[in-house]
């Protein structure tokens, strides 16, 4: 499918995002899906920050930014006051994983609670990437940031795993959640047109990497991230109205690459390769969820 | 000193262009337009963006798009004034039709 | 004009309906629940056309406030106490968006411990965000101020949020008369709410909420600064068309008994009722007292504080707030008014009234007395009234 608005751009260059970093690329195709009629609330973080110092702004949308953790809240005024006014318009929040699943999860879940009818878009690059990669709820287990870091007493880093926020949100009954990954490109393109066509609370969880936080090389942004759903390590999946039951997994690798690839490309998990358990503990952590949950992939 | 706007409101959208991000670049994507197949990948990925998908006559003059790479249309055009560099397109073409060299300045 | 019998949170609910405000977030914190719960008996009852936020959070009560506001609506709320407290943070952004939002404040002290009576600790603490302040003596004011807030608020030479004072339970709760004016007269002096500034409208793209650096944070203060500076004939000019329109009168400041007076009580919010009768009684031994109301606490109204109290020997200032490690906010500000000029007044600083406790007569005669003592010898600069100091004194080891 073609969208009306696909050759246009509502994000400009000249941002001061670094060179690699995932969520532009993110958060360029969501707004050509969109189309002009869209007014964008962004969390505090690297996104807001890089996209409009004063006096410029990348953005050719309308654009709002209030604080850290109250993107979502701001979101449900606007689209109160939209409702009031009586008019039509997209309302799409940005938010990164600290000022989704952390900080700002509470505005979050008042918001899809309430049934305002805003889709929020989470870049999720693990880690408090605009403050200098500190761990958050949402960096995997193994994961060395400058808040979990590694030595001899912790040779693991971050010793928990991620929340599941789009679980945690679609048992908010959102009319729609999915996980996405920008390099699964017809999958993401597909789940935020889809996204688009529900009315109501939406959620995407989108996995977006971080070059300075994950410690990779800039070019190897969007092959580091098919890594992660071709290993099995970031699913891709669909819940519609709340029935997790019957999540739908949208995309299933036809034959699963060993964690060991994607881990290794990132300086953020060199540490593990020190210890072979801890690789096998992944590799079994990921084996594990798919025996668990792999029957709902539909072709 | 420049215009101050109540609020800190700005009115220009996508103005971020007259920021320069070129200068950023240490390594310099070069499209081989003999090569390229034109799947738009590139344009697809760029995080910038930075590669514009070239239409049209009207585009051309937009993009100044190289002559050899008009003769197929739509193709992807980098503009230098906001290309940081990264290498994602250079890593992503399917054909190996980006070649990644050393800025020269 | 028809007079019905209000509580202090209706006469701020009765204001957001007669404004004809737009969207409401907010969330129930006592003593200010009751506004809440009456626009959304108007919104069910179909009295009142708005858009009612049932917000988890009075963080996301302000924070869902500005997003209303930017995209270009009327946008009312209403909090108290720890609810205020956790706005804190969003206070500074809304007007530093310069965004006119109007919040109606059940004014209760702070915890800890937690309590829910009446003082001002928790609008004082929010005195530096860049919200104009208004202070209510009774329900009338409440309605009155919480529409005169929009006006002024919306003024372009404004263009700032605006908080509205109710002493928490004293007024909040308390059923009153009150001169409900007629929706056409309120649509005539507030009008139809028309934007005068940048929103959020794809029509036209705009970024709000940009980010500011060293080079130009500075000017956007500025421009706050100048604001508030001109708000203050901004004020004075609602006000005196209010008066023509509905007939009551309101003043920044309001001296009574002063032109002659010695001593003159300073009071704020519904504490100046109280003080008005135990001035005229002390008028009526004789005594030089007078009383002078703070309405409009932000901007401060300093010059109309240095005319009013011209001649005074000892200011009185009795506040409903403490700044630990100084004093109150009012004497603070009082006496900074009065730093530079060479005929000032001795300034004397009690603090009455806080988490509840009640202001008596007898509170008023403690005050007085001390005042009267300062006629002729120095006094303590802060003084506690009405406190249990020994008690005090030993649960902290100095007995």
């Amino acid at each position: 499918m073609k969208n009306q608005y696909e050759d246009e751009e509502f994000f400009a260059p000249g941002h001061g995002m670094c060179a690699g970093c995932a969520a532009p690329i993110i958060v360029k195709w969501v707004l050509k899906i969109a189309g002009p009629n869209t007014i964008v609330v962004n969390a505090t973080g690297c996104l807001e920050v890089a996209t409009t110092a004063y006096p410029r702004t990348s953005w050719k949308v309308p654009w709002l930014h209030v604080a850290f953790e109250n993107a979502a809240a701001a979101a449900s005024g606007v689209e109160a006051a939209v409702k009031a006014k009586g008019e039509k318009t997209n309302i799409i929040v940005f938010g990164g994983d600290g000022g989704t699943v952390d900080i700002g999860f509470q505005a979050l879940s008042g918001m899809v609670e309430r049934g305002h009818n805003v889709l929020y878009v989470l870049y999720d690059n693990e880690a408090y990437m605009n403050t200098g990669i500190q761990r958050s709820g949402a960096t995997p287990w193994g994961a060395w940031t400058t808040t979990s870091k590694v030595g001899e007493a912790n040779p693991i880093g971050k010793l928990r795993p991620k929340k599941p926020i789009a679980k945690i949100i679609a048992a908010h009954n959102a009319s729609y959640v999915a996980t996405a990954n920008p390099a699964m490109f017809q999958d993401f393109k597909k789940k935020v047109e889809k996204a688009m066509s529900y009315d109501g609370p939406r959620f995407l969880h989108v996995l977006s990497s971080c070059t300075t936080g994950w410690r990779h090389d800039p070019s190897k942004t969007i092959e580091i991230l098919r890594l992660a759903s071709d290993t099995g390590l970031f699913p891709l999946y669909e819940i519609i109205d709340g029935d997790i039951e019957n999540m739908r997994i949208t995309y299933k690798p036809k034959e699963f690459k060993p964690v060991e690839e994607y881990l290794k490309m990132q300086g953020r998990f060199r540490h593990l390769f020190k210890h072979p358990e801890y690789i096998k503990k992944l590799q079994d952590d990921v084996n594990a969820w798919w025996e668990k949950y792999g029957k709902h992939y539909i072709k | 000193m420049e215009m101050i706007t109540r609020g800190g409101v700005i009115t220009e959208p996508g103005n971020s262009m007259e920021n320069k991000t070129g200068s950023w670049r240490v390594f310099k994507p070069v499209i081989n337009y003999e090569k390229c197949i034109r799947c738009m990948i590139c344009w697809q990925f760029c995080p910038e963006p930075a590669i514009f998908k070239v239409k049209d006559e009207e585009e051309k003059k937009k993009y100044e798009a190289p002559k050899d790479a008009i003769k197929r249309l739509p193709v992807p055009v980098i503009d230098y004034d906001y290309c940081k560099g990264c290498g994602i397109c250079y890593n992503e073409c399917p054909v190996k039709a980006i070649d990644f060299v050393m800025e020269e300045r | 004009m028809t007079k019905i019998m209000l509580r202090g949170n209706e006469s701020i609910a009765y204001a957001f309906k007669l404004a004809r405000v737009q969207v409401i977030p907010a969330y129930p914190i006592t003593p200010s629940t009751l506004v809440p719960e009456k626009i959304s008996e108007f919104i069910a009852n179909g009295e009142m056309k708005a858009e009612f936020v049932p917000v988890e959070s009075e963080h996301s009560a302000i924070s869902a406030a500005i997003g209303a506001s930017a995209k270009g609506v009327r946008v009312g709320t209403a909090t108290a106490s720890q609810g205020l407290a956790l706005m804190h943070e969003v206070l500074f952004i809304a007007s530093g968006m310069r965004l006119p939002i109007v919040m109606g404040i059940g004014n209760r002290a702070l915890s800890a411990p937690i309590n829910i009576w009446c003082d001002h600790q928790d609008m004082m603490a929010q005195r530096d965000a860049g919200w104009l302040q208004f202070y209510g003596e009774n329900n009338q004011e409440g309605l009155d101020l919480g529409i005169m807030a929009f006006k002024i608020a919306e003024d372009n030479r404004v263009m700032l949020p605006a908080m509205v004072g109710l002493d928490a339970f004293v007024l909040t709760h308390t059923v009153e008369p009150v001169e409900m004016p007629e929706q056409s007269e309120v649509d005539e002096f507030v009008g139809e709410f028309k934007p005068n500034y940048v929103t959020l409208d794809p029509d036209k793209p705009a970024t709000l909420g940009s980010f500011g650096f060293p080079e130009h944070y500075m000017e956007f203060k500025f421009g706050q600064w100048v604001a508030m500076e001109r708000a203050k004939k901004v004020i004075d000019e609602v006000f005196k068309e209010f008066e023509e329109k509905f007939g009551r009168k309101y003043r920044k400041v309001n001296p009574e008994f002063v032109e002659d007076a010695d001593i003159v009580l300073v009071t704020m919010g519904s504490m100046s009722g109280t003080a008005r009768e135990f001035v005229k009684r002390m008028r009526g031994k004789g005594k030089k007292v007078g009383l002078l109301k703070i309405t409009t606490f932000r901007p401060f109204p300093k010059e109309e504080l240095i005319e009013a109290l011209k001649g005074v020997k000892v200011v009185a200032v009795m506040e409903r707030n403490i700044s630990f490690g100084f004093g109150g906010a009012v004497y603070a500000e009082l006496g900074a008014t009065f730093a530079n000029l060479k005929e000032k007044p001795k300034i004397v600083d009690f603090i009455v009234g806080l988490g509840g406790r009640d202001i008596t007569f007898n509170t008023y005669q403690a005050v007085l007395d001390l005042a009267e003592k300062a006629l002729k010898e120095d006094v303590d600069e802060v003084n506690w009234i009405d406190v249990n100091k020994e008690a005090v004194y030993k649960a902290e080891g100095l007995q």
